[in-house]
């Protein structure tokens, strides 16, 4: 029956379609949603691993193992399985292994804006891209086929506009597929260099079959048009922007699969049009192999490398037709995220701003602590950056004048904060980490991880002791403090800053969103009490405002964590009193 | 027939999720072809959040651009008038008058400007602007202007309120249907 299916429910569909039996990943937006579709599937062992690469070298060993497996991951998040993915290029499988990756051009919710095509080529890895949620979940079965036919993993890369729309799909039946049992074979799965160099070979020959099958491949195709003086190679997402434009105008050649490309497909198709054009997001890959041909063409000398095409831009650079609509005169207000009422981070960042420290930060819904008016974060790189990078920072003198902290979420710790902090310990840098343990993964939406005590599939399950682990890697000053109570926060950043040894401080306390997390009655404003003076304003509280030189508090959004009262020195900002 | 677009925009958690499933499904129940883009992730803190439904005999792009929107349906008012770019020319605005002060206002750094419904009109655009939340809020909940919004929307778009209510009933809980369902009505005979 034909259905409404997100592209990365899709992709879970065809997952259990494919007879996947194994999953391991770690959230990141646009990809999470494959995941926690794939957990419903009772056929499917699902798990929230707690990085990339462990997700990558667990989804390996089920494979070996003989079952089919995935592991799926943010753009980003590749660049931390790069290690395994480079040489489970070099063994092989033995059931088949797909690798969902999912790149964020114009970067909704990520760091940057890589590429993850490149991957494929560098790992010497087949990679497939579908264009819809119909697709996904096709691909996603023909990277299975692809995979044991020639004993490959397969990169499934998705994008956000595919992975967060919902286009129609017709769901079909679960194929359990013969068991393939593991036998010991040293000289393919042990990659030390005598038995590597034996297998490079094998990659190499593999690309070429590749090569050549991507020149058949069901996922290649040609779709005719009647004016061939353009003819236009895309992919993904960008190839739907080119029909909606083109209609059957101009041929096109959608490359569904990404690497290895058809030469001749390409060639032939190139040959039959007088201008051929590569319409594609991000950087020019398909160009850079076109032009690798000698083919003549125009691609990223009209379509620029940074952010996501549309259908206007399609329409513009091809010198058609673009809509537009007119944009009113007055001057609308940016609405950028913000962190929520009652969010737990925000009293700590409080205190981190008005104790000016240095703040390394790292990768979550914290990260907002670096917007107005907080603005108390120096800098954000990736994963775990933050107590590897305050480590540097201290060895290498600090910012004179200034103490300096590292913040990073439970769960970004869990993923590579701990070998940070063992670098803290084992190479003594009198570094102070907090751990903003909120009890959940949040800005991908709420994923339990080893810190919460439950599992992808909602299950009880083995909870981590950041005090005791902290310990156990060698930081003996390790405090818990709550994060509402902003003179115990203070006073702790103050004396952890100013020992004279590494010290953690878990700045404890739930997710303010988590259903099980009761909220207190809103507070209330005493106007008789209120000054006007905005040192409530100053915590960037959705739910206050200034009306009337008077603060006040929406209560729909207040949860009554009563931060703000604690800053108000007049005892304006109080418990509702029930009527 | 021509591919049609209803731009659903506003702010982070106000439930414009449902808005989007719900009309999905009446489309898809017309045998459309469909497609409902949106971004999940850091974009829903409190931030502009969009979705875009679009349906027809075939729609390839997921998203809708600038001077495509046939509708615009805004669960708040400064969203509206950030987004009226993406109005068609001959579009409709069906915009909750409600206001939600973004961050820079709250702080002081920018102004919530005032007149934004009579700059529409004066554009010439059909701006359909009323109070979608007490009309939740008589329904029984604030959390319901998704539905007195597409109650509104109902007036002007070709369904019948059987088809309607089939796609309500698919997608709300059981315990919140009566609720919806008055939401609705409310929008629907405002």
């Amino acid at each position: 029956m034909k259905t409404l299916m997100l592209g990365n429910e899709a992709v879970a569909r065809g997952l259990y379609e494919a007879g996947c039996a194994f999953l391991s990943s770690y959230p990141g937006t646009p990809s999470t949603e494959i995941s926690e579709a794939a957990a419903k599937y009772p056929e499917i062992y699902a798990e929230w691993a707690p990085n990339e690469k462990v997700a990558m070298e667990a989804a390996f060993g089920a494979a070996l193992a003989g079952k089919r497996s995935f592991c799926g991951m943010k753009h980003v998040g590749l660049n931390v399985a790069a290690d395994p993915l480079f040489t489970i290029s070099y063994t092989g499988i033995n059931a088949g292994m797909v690798i969902g990756v999912a790149d964020d051009a114009g970067m909704h919710s990520s760091q940057n804006e890589q590429d993850s095509r490149h991957y494929a080529k560098a790992a010497k890895l087949p990679m497939l891209e579908p264009a819809d949620s119909a697709e996904a979940l096709a691909f996603a079965k023909l990277a299975y086929t692809i995979s044991e036919q020639f004993d490959t993993p397969v990169l499934l890369k998705m994008c956000t506009r595919v992975a967060h729309s919902q286009s129609i799909v017709e769901p079909g039946e679960r194929q359990e597929p013969a068991p393939k049992p593991y036998e010991k074979n040293p000289q393919k799965y042990i990659m030390m260099p005598g038995y590597a160099k034996l297998r490079h070979p094998v990659v190499e020959e593999r690309t070429k079959a590749l090569a050549a099958y991507a020149e058949t491949a069901p996922c290649n195709r040609v779709e005719a048009g009647e004016d061939h003086s353009i003819g236009i190679i895309t992919h993904s997402t960008s190839y739907q922007y080119v029909k909606e434009v083109c209609g059957d105008r101009f041929p096109v050649l959608k490359l569904g699969m990404a690497w290895p490309m058809p030469e001749k497909l390409i060639r032939d198709f190139a040959a039959s049009v007088s201008l051929l054009v590569v319409v594609e997001e991000l950087d020019g890959f398909i160009e850079d192999y076109c032009r690798s041909l000698g083919l003549a063409l125009s691609g990223k000398d009209f379509f620029s490398p940074i952010g996501e095409l549309s259908q206007n831009i399609v329409a513009e650079k091809l010198g058609l037709k673009a809509e537009h609509g007119s944009a009113l005169e007055a001057k609308i207000p940016a609405r950028p995220p913000v962190m929520c009422a009652g969010c737990p981070h925000r009293g700590l960042f409080y205190t981190l701003a008005k104790g000016n420290y240095t703040v390394i930060g790292d990768i979550g819904c914290y990260t907002l602590g670096a917007v107005a008016p907080l603005n108390a974060i120096d800098s954000v790189v990736c994963m775990g950056a933050s107590i590897s990078g305050i480590h540097g920072f201290n060895k290498a003198g600090g910012a004179e004048g200034k103490k300096t902290v590292a913040v990073i979420g439970d769960s970004t710790f869990m993923h590579s904060g701990m070998t940070g902090l063992v670098n803290v310990a084992y190479n003594a840098s009198n570094s102070t980490v907090i751990i903003l343990d909120n009890s959940i993964t949040g800005m991908t939406g709420h994923q339990q991880n080893p810190t919460t005590g439950y599992n992808l599939k909602g299950d009880p399950a083995s909870k981590v002791d950041l005090t005791a682990l902290c310990h156990a890697v060698g930081i003996a000053r390790v405090r818990v403090v709550d994060p509402y109570d902003l003179a115990a926060c203070e006073a702790a950043i103050k004396e952890e800053t100013e020992a004279n040894e590494p010290s953690v401080i878990i700045s404890r306390r739930p997710c303010a969103l988590l259903k099980y997390v009761k909220h207190k009655a809103p507070l209330n404003v005493d106007p008789a009490a209120c000054k006007g003076c905005k040192m409530c304003m100053k915590i960037g509280c959705p739910a206050i405002s200034m009306e009337g030189g008077k603060a006040k508090i929406d209560a729909t959004l207040c949860t009554g964590c009563g931060v703000c009262s604690q800053l108000c020195k007049f005892g304006a900002l109080c418990a509702r009193e029930e009527a | 027939m021509k591919t049609k677009n209803i731009m659903i925009v506003g702010v982070g958690g106000q439930g414009s999720l449902l808005a989007s499933k719900l009309l999905g499904r009446l489309l898809l129940g017309r045998g459309y072809d469909v497609k409902v883009s949106e971004v999940h992730g850091m974009s829903q803190r409190g931030g502009s959040v969009v979705t875009y439904v679009r349906f027809g005999e075939k729609v390839y792009s997921p998203i809708i651009d600038k001077g495509e929107a046939d509708y615009i349906l805004s669960f708040e008012l400064l969203e509206a008038a950030r987004w009226t770019e993406y109005l068609k020319p001959g579009g409709k605005i069906i915009t909750n008058t409600q206001r939600i002060n973004p961050m820079p206002v709250i702080t002081g750094a920018a102004v919530y400007p005032e007149g934004l419904v009579e700059e529409m009109q004066q554009k010439g655009m059909d701006v359909d602007a009323f109070d979608a939340l007490s009309l939740a809020e008589q329904a029984g909940s604030p959390k319901a202007v998704n539905l007195v919004l597409l109650g509104r929307l109902s007036k002007t778009a070709d369904f019948t309120e059987a088809e309607w209510m089939q796609a309500i009933e698919a997608s709300v809980p059981p315990k919140f249907l009566a609720l919806n369902r008055e939401a609705f009505a409310l929008g629907r005979n405002s």
